[in-house]
């Protein structure tokens, strides 16, 4: 309403200024000059995607395809090898435990993600004073830069001067060394992006159980179901399509998680928490000698990956909002 | 009487559970008050007692030119997006340009791209141009953190204006680009601001992009600041940790001024109702 009087007032300046001699009032437009006005509105955007994504790419996929050097880096006269790059990173012995670790990963990030997301969702939508305060402040670890969550994990798992091995001691339980400990490391690095992820899965799960019509709850309550009945019945099913929705784009988000890993662990140590994603920065950046050949091939099986899910995602959300 | 007191029993748990949620980012307060002697005291201190602001000394002493970087380019970061974002979601959403659905389809498959596969082909692509360890290029390669996101927020927030508003402003003789400027994009304030918000906020936060682009250079991300940090004293934690309360900083006001944005953009990008 408040829109419609907005523009009302506009009307008379564009009027004003569209009146001058310069400015002879215009014939209906064709739809093939909107064609054009279309396209001009989506040039920048195109030109941008050309240069920023699809040329980055480019060069990620030539950079896979020859043998680089620092020196034939700078000077771009690579000798092109082919898939020798991705042979070379097949038979490396990291490539095993790199594709272990983000498969579990990515798994139990998104389990765990979920199902406290889902918790939280429902203990939130009942209505209880704060409830939406107390909502927004769940927000906050998303909101938080990762290299200040990374290293303010990295303190609070410190083998001798982190409070989550004092807490432990007092309950009786000797120190665990998060982040210095093969065995350790994965599981540091899955409970910190754990933390940060709860947040996006709370809130795209509350916006769906809002559109759960309340009316269903009451007749469902009338037969006599409880409320573990009346979750498995009614919210759990009915969600599925947002939680089709916030599982897959959750997927492609933690398959490319970087920041935390590198930040908290470096992919170690002796490669124990290394993901493609680190690995892949690891051979590119991590060492005196890059590997760049070596370190985009990981990235572009990365970027393969991702899209695979992207399309699965596209594909589930084009049929919801068709159907 | 007895709803009232069964409605309190949750706010109890709720609080409880907001609680523990939030007890990284308490702890974070607490260490950067925390004394150097007291660092590595075992049991480590639940509370400042005996509080100390040398953490934010050095963060004023040394983080200044860091934080700096980081607002010129977060900044920058938006103004680009917006520039970029709006006349793009204007033309989607209402010009119905031929192939339009092919464009959207792509700006989505665009934002699954890893940001380490983007920073290394830009540091190829900048190697050969000379344009590592230089500010705007971190903007260029930050604001593809928020463009793709940015055009699908504008293109959902216009298709809701309606469409006599421009056909009306069209029989005034109005053309598109007139129509867009004075009419779309006023109207379009909100989309403007979660735009904004995110792209900022996202910027602001890149690591990937600083550590790879502008590692090294004069002129380093608030980022890059905390990561020099850890990496060369690892014992004056409350500095690290004044700095990172420093940086959490933007999110912390976004949140108290803004909250109503952040729920739309976090659910926009995932569920279209």
């Amino acid at each position: 309403m408040s829109n419609t009087t907005q523009v009302r007032h506009r009307r008379p300046v564009g009027n004003h200024r569209g009146a001058g001699p310069t400015a002879p009032p215009r014939v209906r437009r064709r739809p093939g000059s909107q064609q054009w006005a279309a396209w001009a509105f989506l040039a920048p955007v195109v030109l941008y995607l050309a240069l920023f994504y699809a040329y980055p790419l480019y060069r990620n996929i030539d950079l896979s395809l020859r043998n680089y050097t620092v020196r034939s880096f700078v000077r771009g006269d690579a000798p092109f090898t082919g898939l020798k790059n991705y042979r070379t990173v097949f038979d490396d012995p990291t490539f095993a435990p790199a594709l272990l670790h983000t498969v579990v990963f990515t798994a139990v990030c998104l389990v765990f993600q979920y199902a406290i997301g889902l918790a939280l969702a429902v203990f939130f939508n009942q209505n209880f004073r704060l409830s939406a305060t107390l909502r927004a402040l769940f927000l906050v670890p998303w909101l938080l830069p990762l290299i200040v969550s990374a290293s303010t994990w990295s303190w609070m798992l410190n083998s001798e001067s982190g409070v989550v091995n004092a807490a432990l001691h007092a309950v009786g339980i000797g120190p665990v060394n998060w982040l210095t400990s093969p065995s350790w490391s994965l599981t540091s690095v899955i409970i910190a992006n754990i933390w940060i992820g709860v947040p996006f899965n709370l809130v795209v799960l509350y916006s769906g159980l809002q559109s759960i019509p309340a009316g269903l709850y009451e007749a469902a309550a009338l037969d006599g179901a409880g409320p573990w009945r009346r979750f498995w019945s009614i919210t759990f099913p009915l969600l599925r399509p947002v939680s089709a929705i916030t599982l897959l784009l959750g997927l492609v988000y933690t398959l490319k998680v970087f920041d935390i890993i590198w930040i908290m662990t470096k992919g170690g140590p002796a490669d124990s928490s290394t993901t493609f994603a680190t690995w892949s920065y690891q051979l590119g950046f991590g060492n005196l000698l890059p590997a760049f050949g070596p370190g985009a091939a990981v990235g572009n099986l990365l970027v393969v990956a991702a899209l695979v899910f992207g399309l699965i995602y596209m594909r589930v959300q084009r049929k919801q909002a068709l159907s | 009487m007895n709803r009232r007191s069964r409605t309190w029993w949750k706010t109890a748990i709720g609080l409880l559970l907001t609680g523990v949620m939030l007890f990284p980012v308490y702890w974070m307060l607490n260490v950067s008050f925390t004394r150097d002697q007291d660092m590595r005291k075992s049991p480590p201190g639940l509370f400042p007692v005996h509080g100390t602001l040398e953490g934010y000394r050095a963060v004023l002493d040394q983080q200044l030119p860091y934080l700096g970087t980081s607002l010129v380019v977060g900044l920058g970061t938006v103004a680009l997006t917006v520039a970029l974002a709006a006349p793009a979601g204007y033309a989607l959403a209402k010009l119905r340009p031929r192939g339009g659905g092919i464009l959207s389809f792509v700006l989505l498959a665009a934002q699954m791209i890893p940001g380490i596969i983007m920073a290394m082909g830009f540091y190829a692509i900048y190697l050969s141009l000379g344009m590592l360890q230089s500010v705007p290029g971190l903007i260029i390669a930050d604001s593809t953190l928020a463009v793709p996101f940015a055009v699908l927020i504008f293109t959902a927030f216009m298709s809701g204006i309606p469409g006599e508003l421009l056909q009306a402003a069209k029989t005034d003789g109005a053309g598109p680009l007139r129509t867009f400027r004075s009419i779309v994009l006023p109207m379009s304030r909100n989309a403007v601001v979660t735009v904004s918000l995110f792209a900022f906020l996202w910027s602001w936060s890149d690591f990937v992009f600083a550590s790879t682009l502008v590692n090294g250079g004069a002129h380093e991300p608030i980022t890059l600041g905390i990561y020099h940090y850890i990496g060369n004293n690892n014992q004056e934690w409350n500095a690290i940790m004044a700095t990172a309360v420093v940086a959490s900083l933007p999110a912390a006001v976004i949140l108290v001024l803004a909250q109503r944005y952040v729920a739309a953009g976090v659910t926009a990008g995932a569920v279209k109702d």
